[in-house]
């Protein structure tokens, strides 16, 4: 910018890189990339929505993550969202259950129950979902090292209560790449890691092809340090990652692309957000169509739920959180989400109780119900300012992809531990910065009060959560036949040895009542156990 | 240069402070070792006795501390390392600090805590 004379005014740097002006003209358009690569809303390349209507036909499923302690309480707590107007589930599950040990796993003492609800066998599938129709109510399984187990699970109690598979919606996170970054719910090895995930794509791609077996989470990335630029970069490479595998496996990409999703997070600043959803679903409909050669524009579209946005909430001043997350919504809107999912005000510290999980619930009906955001479709399209940072964000987003390609390609930087490390260097960068006050901090670094810690109602923790479980688990080993379980877990095994696709082996496992940790340990003796990098 | 243990103990998979506090005391001129993820109490023990270090330090927000730092008391007293300076970060609500530090964890660190203040405490407690 030299030869310019210095206008006196701050500089507006996103994180990003990307930096704002005061004022933007169609030449900044122009010189961003144009406005070629709009679009229409419900078309190829699908900047400004994957629907024509959007919202005015549909508004945004609103899906509350949640699930603790045993199905029973689980069940309840579904029950009294979906009667307060949710119209989605999503599934917590503790960690036992998430890393595929039982109840009455040494490792597990303590932690039943404790984060999400405890599964151990189909027994309690069926106790979660008892009277919930689930037609009218999509389901979302946050679980992916026990994925396969748990899916079997969720599909074999539809198929039990009657509901045809080919016609069940619902959606399983199941991105293990990501769990390698953030989250670090990893079991196996990353090869079979992405084996396995291969074989749920190919297994829904024949049975359950209203189903998304996948949804791609920057989300994890991004709350572990990552830059929102690099969220939807790395994202889109590890989707991309399942795609070549599953393609190298002789799935055609017009079988299988339309039933990926993804999920991305939403803290961060305004605009910055909203060109990184606008950018992402551009980026991913030419990747599919130019890279693949999809020829169904389904195939194409971007499929979302955005939200979450933990990272920008505060234990300082918690009730500032209920507005946070408005704004939140809001921009998740904004975004042309296809769902949305917002942490509670007290998530810092707790499982929400029922009150902060209703607030957040309200939040999005209000969204909805009284803002008319929903019936205009992608209200900001066209604005001079959104379209050249659109544009500016897939620069950036490229220039992320390029980067790990140098590091020799996503499933490698994750392997050797260099995303890791990329990303936790970038989380420590923000934590000085949120210290020292360079990144503003409302109630953190600006206008922070003295106050004792504030006092947030805790879910409570029955600690008789673990021996109910573990009761049960003795209960169901004594009632199941066990030559059905040898034999089913036998060929889960065998099926792992041939290299053949697991997942038929695991549905006849899990209906058998074979458990979680049988069958994840079936599983380990064939893969082996994933040895985490520790890179600085 | 004084050795310092940062564990994840359990099964809890959020690592971004335990990194976060492994880098902020790397800067501050400690040696650090992280043993990643997933740790029980008996491994992050062995690894202390090993590696012969002044401070011990877990992370946890799964709200499981309790029980699985009652757990790392015991298997780091077996060992003998009941000198070394015991910290405990993450998500350690205040009704319960006082639990932890009875345990023999005296560096209670909850999220937010100022890195300055951990590192003098593990100067001060470091044997």
């Amino acid at each position: 910018m030299s030869g310019k004379k210095d206008t006196g005014i701050r500089k507006a740097i996103l994180e990003s890189g990307i930096e704002v002006k005061p004022v933007y003209g169609p030449e900044d358009v122009e010189a961003s990339g144009g406005f070629e690569g709009i679009g229409k809303p419900g078309e190829y390349p699908f900047t400004r929505g994957i629907h024509a209507l959007m919202y005015r036909k549909r508004p945004f499923t609103m899906r509350q993550y949640s699930g603790f302690g045993t199905a029973r309480e689980t069940n309840e707590r579904f029950r009294y969202l979906i009667e307060n107007g949710q119209t989605g589930l999503n599934v917590a599950f503790d960690l036992p259950t998430q890393i595929g040990l039982d109840s009455d796993d040494e490792m597990a003492a303590g932690e039943v129950g404790r984060v999400g609800m405890a599964v151990d066998s189909l027994l309690d599938m069926e106790e979660a979902f008892e009277g919930i129709d689930l037609e009218k109510i999509t389901v979302s399984l946050t679980i992916n090292g026990s994925a396969i187990v748990l899916m079997a699970m969720y599909f074999a109690m539809a198929k039990k209560r009657g509901y045809d598979l080919s016609t069940l919606r619902g959606t399983a996170q199941n991105d293990i790449l990501k769990e390698f970054v953030g989250r670090g719910t990893w079991v196996f090895p990353v090869e079979p890691s992405i084996k396995l995930i291969g074989d749920t794509i190919e297994f829904c791609a024949e049975h359950l092809p209203k189903y998304s077996p996948v949804s791609v989470c920057g989300y994890h990335i991004r709350e572990s340090g990552a830059l929102p630029h690099e969220e939807m970069a790395y994202g889109i490479l590890i989707a991309r990652a399942y795609m070549d595998h599953v393609i190298a496996r002789g799935l055609k990409v017009d079988e299988f692309a339309s039933r990926l999703s993804f999920n991305f997070d939403i803290h961060g600043n305004f605009l910055e957000q909203i060109a990184k959803f606008r950018a992402g679903r551009r980026m991913w409909a030419k990747t599919v169509k130019e890279d693949y050669g999809a020829e169904n524009p389904k195939s194409m579209v971007l499929r979302m739920i955005a939200g979450g946005g933990g990272g920008g909430l505060t234990i300082e001043q918690p009730e500032l959180n209920v507005v946070r997350t408005a704004y939140y919504a809001l921009m998740s809107a904004l975004s042309g989400t296809q769902t949305m999912a917002l942490c509670s005000y007290d998530e810092a510290y707790t499982i929400p109780t029922e009150k902060a999980a209703r607030v957040t619930l309200r939040t999005m009906q209000i969204v909805i119900e009284e803002t008319g955001i929903c019936d205009t479709v992608d209200p900001l399209g066209g604005r001079r300012a959104v379209e050249t940072l659109t544009n500016e964000m897939e620069k950036k987003t490229r220039e992320a992809m390029a980067e790990v390609d140098q590091w020799g390609g996503i499933v490698k930087a994750i392997s050797e531990g260099h995303l890791q490390a990329h990303v936790s260097r970038r989380a420590f960068e923000h934590e000085k910065a949120i210290r020292d006050g360079t990144v503003p901090k409302v109630g953190v670094n600006r206008y922070r009060m003295e106050e004792d810690e504030p006092q947030v109602e805790l879910h409570p923790y029955d600690p008789g959560e673990t021996d109910r479980a573990c009761a049960r688990l003795t209960k169901l080993r004594e009632e199941r036949s066990d030559g059905d379980v040898e034999q089913t877990l036998a060929g889960v095994r065998a099926a792992a040895a041939a290299g053949e696709n697991v997942m038929p082996q695991v549905m006849a496992a899990v209906t058998a009542y074979a458990t979680v940790g049988e069958i994840m340990g079936a599983l380990r003796s064939e893969y082996g156990e994933f040895k985490e990098p520790v890179r600085f | 240069m004084t050795k310092v243990l940062i564990g994840k103990l359990g099964l809890d998979g959020h690592d971004v402070g335990a990194k976060i506090i492994c880098r902020a005391l790397m800067e501050r001129g400690f040696e650090v070792i992280y043993t990643g993820l997933r740790k029980s109490a008996a491994q992050i023990a062995e690894i202390a006795m090993q590696e012969d270090v002044d401070a011990v330090g877990v992370s946890l927000l799964s709200g499981s501390h309790l029980p699985l730092l009652e757990k790392l008391a015991e298997e780091l007293r077996s060992r003998g390392l009941e000198d070394k300076a015991w910290l405990a970060g993450g998500v350690i609500p205040r009704e319960d600090r006082d639990a932890v530090r009875d345990l023999g964890f005296s560096g209670v660190f909850p999220t937010g805590a100022d890195f300055d203040e951990i590192a003098d405490f593990i100067r001060e407690n470091a044997r």
